[in-house]
């Protein structure tokens, strides 16, 4: 294996995986699921929100396992339990003295262990693995088109509502103050997570999905101090490590999920020590300078 | 109504408070708290912490629904008013996520998002009404800095800046003076009395008895209900403000620096 990676090109690299159907499949799936997640991702870590989305993208364990056992598409069982987990962690911190982030992972575990019990249980051709663990090389038609809609659907309200969600994520108050309902964009982000879980899921499977939500825009938030370039930055970041990571797992033969992550995580690296204004080599005379 | 009000045609009322309560979960934060402010006129909400400043804040702008009473801003109910932008809330600076990837210019255009349609574009009517709001604070030349690198006095014109973009006849100003320099504090000062004549009404609720004294033309004393209301010369005397902070004297017509110990204690 090692004297045949010598022996290639770069280009043959990059091209020679294009030949095959499901790496032309995987890699814009890839590419896709990581821009979506990305973008999703700033408003992640500005709201503080990363341990809620560890809970949702667990929480959706057993949903998917129900949809795949009632032959239903995965992602409508994934977005019911994903929603389901919001809704019961608001619930349980309401009625209970018990603090939030308690709450959350004692839901998500919960939920968690729920789908762990009925994969055991449920007789099918579920394969553990690959939810636990995705499988973007082996994903198919069927799952492709689920996950084209739900990006589209989640690229487009992202879109039409940035401000809205930026403002929120920035001061609740001064939006309820100016008349926008907060209550509708608190719950219309959480709803997107749900969304985002399930199609990140695909790719890096209901373990790694957390990382998806989270480290590109932590990456790019060490990078600039503008909302729409944090937006730019985490989405190709993110996309980029994704196409990356799964070209990684094809001629290394490596677990994709793992492959995809450890990359976001290698460029989070990066950004940390090198970033010119943020990183702990920051760049004097460029902070000088500005 | 309170006497010192005469109604003519030009002096409604901007916020009208009728015996609001407000209870959570059965503890009573705010009762029988009436207010009225007529257009172009300062003043100043006074209390100890807890004495519900901010639970009548919260009330004014709609965040609390008052378990009994009415409150009207400019004749209409507080959720069309804020719909209309009619209200405008300056936070105190202790409530801001100041890492938050924002330049001074993208805060001070969150006071005109109210007014853009869904996808926020902004209009040249937007940009220009943000331009003269970063004018009036003194903060145009700073508009492209991301918002936490500016300093507290800064902090607190640019979310004053956002007020004044918003255009909102009346405007709450939470602990508008703690922590921030002497020049911002004239400027605001000055600002305040412009807003006056043009109309504005400002409530401003704060600790610090000397800016009361120096600048609103109105105050109200707090502590679970409304103590005294009506023109600080004639409210603001030792007695009323004994009642306001639980009989301990605070001696607030001595001079700046006793009052503030006597907050800060």
């Amino acid at each position: 294996m090692s004297e045949f990676l010598i022996s290639i090109t770069p280009i043959d690299w990059l091209l020679d995986p294009l030949t095959h159907d499901f790496m032309r499949r995987a890699l814009m799936v890839s590419a896709l699921v990581g821009g979506v997640c990305g973008l999703l991702s700033c408003y992640m870590t500005l709201k503080g929100w990363a341990l809620m989305g560890d809970a949702v993208s667990h929480a959706v364990m057993p949903g998917v396992v129900v949809a795949y056992a009632l032959g239903l598409p995965f992602s409508l069982g994934a977005f019911v339990f994903g929603v389901g987990s919001v809704a019961l962690i608001g619930f349980v911190k309401q009625k209970s003295r018990i603090k939030e982030d308690t709450v959350i992972g004692l839901v998500f575990t919960g939920f968690f262990a729920l789908g762990l019990v009925l994969v055991s249980k449920i007789k099918s051709n579920i394969d553990l693995m690959q939810i636990l663990f995705g499988s973007p090389l082996g994903i198919s038609r069927s799952d492709v088109n689920q996950t084209l809609i739900i990006s589209f659907i989640v690229i487009s309200i992202l879109l039409i509502f940035r401000k809205d969600l930026m403002l929120y994520c920035f001061d609740a108050k001064h939006a309820r103050s100016i008349g926008i309902n907060t209550g509708i964009l608190h719950y219309l982000l959480l709803t997107l997570l749900s969304l985002s879980a399930v199609v990140g899921l695909q790719t890096v499977g209901i373990i790694l999905v957390v990382a998806m939500l989270i480290t590109p825009g932590a990456t790019a938030y060490l990078l600039t101090d503008r909302f729409d370039q944090m937006t730019l930055l985490a989405v190709i970041s993110s996309s980029f490590s994704s196409i990356l990571g799964v070209y990684i797992s094809y001629w290394s033969d490596i677990e994709t999920g793992g492959s995809i992550v450890l990359v976001q995580t290698l460029i989070f690296l990066i950004a940390f020590l090198f970033a010119p204004r943020y990183g702990i080599f920051k760049n004097q005379t460029f902070i000088n300078n500005n | 109504m309170n006497p010192i009000f005469k109604s003519h045609e030009k002096d409604f009322m901007r916020i009208e408070a009728d015996q609001v309560c407000v209870d959570y979960n059965g503890t009573v934060a705010l009762y029988d708290a009436s207010l009225n402010l007529k257009a172009g006129s300062i003043c100043g909400l006074v209390g100890m912490n807890g004495a519900g400043k901010s639970t009548f804040f919260k009330a004014l702008m709609g965040f609390v629904r008052p378990s009994r009473g009415k409150i009207r801003i400019n004749g209409i109910n507080v959720n069309q008013a804020q719909k209309e932008q009619s209200v405008a809330y300056v936070p105190q600076n202790e409530g801001i996520d100041y890492s938050f990837p924002v330049s001074v210019w993208d805060v001070v255009m969150m006071g005109r998002y109210g007014a853009m349609n869904i996808f926020r574009i902004p209009r040249e009517s937007d940009r220009r009404a943000v331009v003269h709001a970063l004018e009036r604070v003194d903060l145009l030349d700073l508009r492209e800095r991301p918002i936490g690198s500016l300093s507290g006095g800064q902090r607190k014109r640019a979310f004053l800046a956002r007020a004044i973009a918003q255009r909102a006849s009346v405007l709450l100003l939470d602990e508008p003076f703690s922590g921030v320099d002497v020049p911002t504090e004239k400027l605001m000062a000055e600002l305040f009395l412009q807003f006056r004549q043009e109309g504005h009404t400002i409530l401003i609720s704060t600790h610090d008895l000397n800016h009361v004294r120096d600048f609103c033309d109105f105050v109200v004393l707090i502590n679970k209900t409304v103590l005294a209301y009506g023109e600080t010369s004639e409210v603001f005397t030792s007695e009323n403000l004994n009642k306001t902070f639980g009989g301990i004297p605070p001696n607030p017509l001595s001079g700046p620096t006793s009052s503030k110990d006597f907050i800060n204690e």
